[in-house]
């Protein structure tokens, strides 16, 4: 299922340059959806978010990575339900078909909000 | 479980940019993949809708009596299909959240609007020098090069339409009588399958 974890004490020091205020914001983080803070599983999720299915070549070419990476990036998607894979042939070329899974819409909608938030926060400070 | 805080945050330190810098560049990534995304879905429907219009066209031009008469169904379902495209791939971009502006909708633009330019240009040529016959081939050979361009940026199924056109275009640049039936072929049956495609695998 979905890995999750509070960016306190891990991305939270990526605040370092603001010495002053990283200490808040740590306190003051939200959780993140560590599926969904890594870049290429980001992608996957954004680019299913707006078309109903895609296919693992379009994924692959889309996001400029490797078969093996979006591979195992879309798998760990899968395992957390996020997304769905569709298998099959045609004639014998094997294809895979992903979807977007309400689960992982509602896990990308809320990843947008806390960024967006954090970004408020920030500019507010 | 957690390091000691020291530690982990001089690892942090030494490879990432500040959290807010962060968040602001997967607010960034996640629109731009988006937008690339975006256009893998071309309106799909709405190139249907111009096939269907295509159709009728040829079959309306095939009875007409004289070129000029031929020459003006045409160019008026040129318009059609326009105004067919514009507001679908208006509604596909509403769809998605994007402006009809966005990033990947200019580099669609700037790839394809050459090649459709030089058909305007050689159609008045052609239609000067009273051979109407070689439009056909002309129309076709340049709409392919217009898509091919076009969807430099997009999904490959774009491309292998685009493909399908030059092929159409050159047989009927070889077979002039043909070259209704081809624009019937090309920007009817193409537009159809390939819409029908792109509009069931790539979001309608």
């Amino acid at each position: 299922m979905a890995a999750r974890l509070k960016l306190h004490g891990t991305n939270c020091a990526k605040s370092g340059p603001r010495r002053s205020s990283g200490a808040r914001h740590a306190d003051e983080l939200p959780d993140l959806d560590r599926l969904i803070h890594e870049r290429i599983r980001l992608g996957i999720v954004s680019a299913l978010a707006i078309n109903d299915s895609l296919s693992f070549n379009d994924l692959r070419r889309l996001l400029k990575t490797t078969d093996g990476n979006l591979s195992v990036h879309a798998r760990k998607l899968e395992e957390a339900a996020y997304v769905t894979c569709h298998k099959f042939f045609e004639g014998r070329i094997p294809h895979s078909e992903y979807r977007l899974t309400p689960a992982g819409r509602r896990a990308l909608e809320q990843y947008i909000q806390q960024m967006e938030e954090l970004i408020r926060r920030t500019r507010r400070e | 479980m957690l390091d000691s805080r020291p530690h982990r945050l001089r690892r942090a330190h030494s490879r990432s940019r500040p959290l807010p810098q962060r968040a602001l560049d997967d607010l960034r990534y996640i629109r731009e993949t988006m937008e690339r995304s975006a256009f893998t879905a071309s309106p799909g429907w709405g190139q249907v809708l111009m096939g269907v219009t295509a159709l009728a066209a040829a079959a309306l031009a095939r009875r007409q009596s004289t070129e000029t008469r031929w020459l003006a169904v045409w160019l008026i379902e040129a318009g059609v299909a326009v105004a067919i495209a514009i507001p679908a791939t208006q509604l596909k971009a509403q769809r998605a959240g994007l402006p009809l502006t966005s990033g990947p909708s200019r580099k669609f633009a700037l790839g394809f609007l050459p090649s459709i330019v030089a058909a305007t240009g050689l159609t008045f040529a052609l239609v000067q020098a009273h051979q109407i016959g070689l439009l056909p081939g002309l129309w076709l050979l340049l709409y392919g090069a217009a898509v091919i361009s076009g969807a430099a940026f997009s999904i490959p199924l774009l491309r292998s339409m685009g493909f399908c056109f030059l092929l159409a275009g050159a047989l009927a640049l070889l077979y002039p009588a043909w070259g209704n039936l081809l624009m019937a072929v090309g920007f009817g049956g193409l537009h159809m399958l390939f819409g029908a495609w792109i509009g069931v695998k790539h979001g309608g």
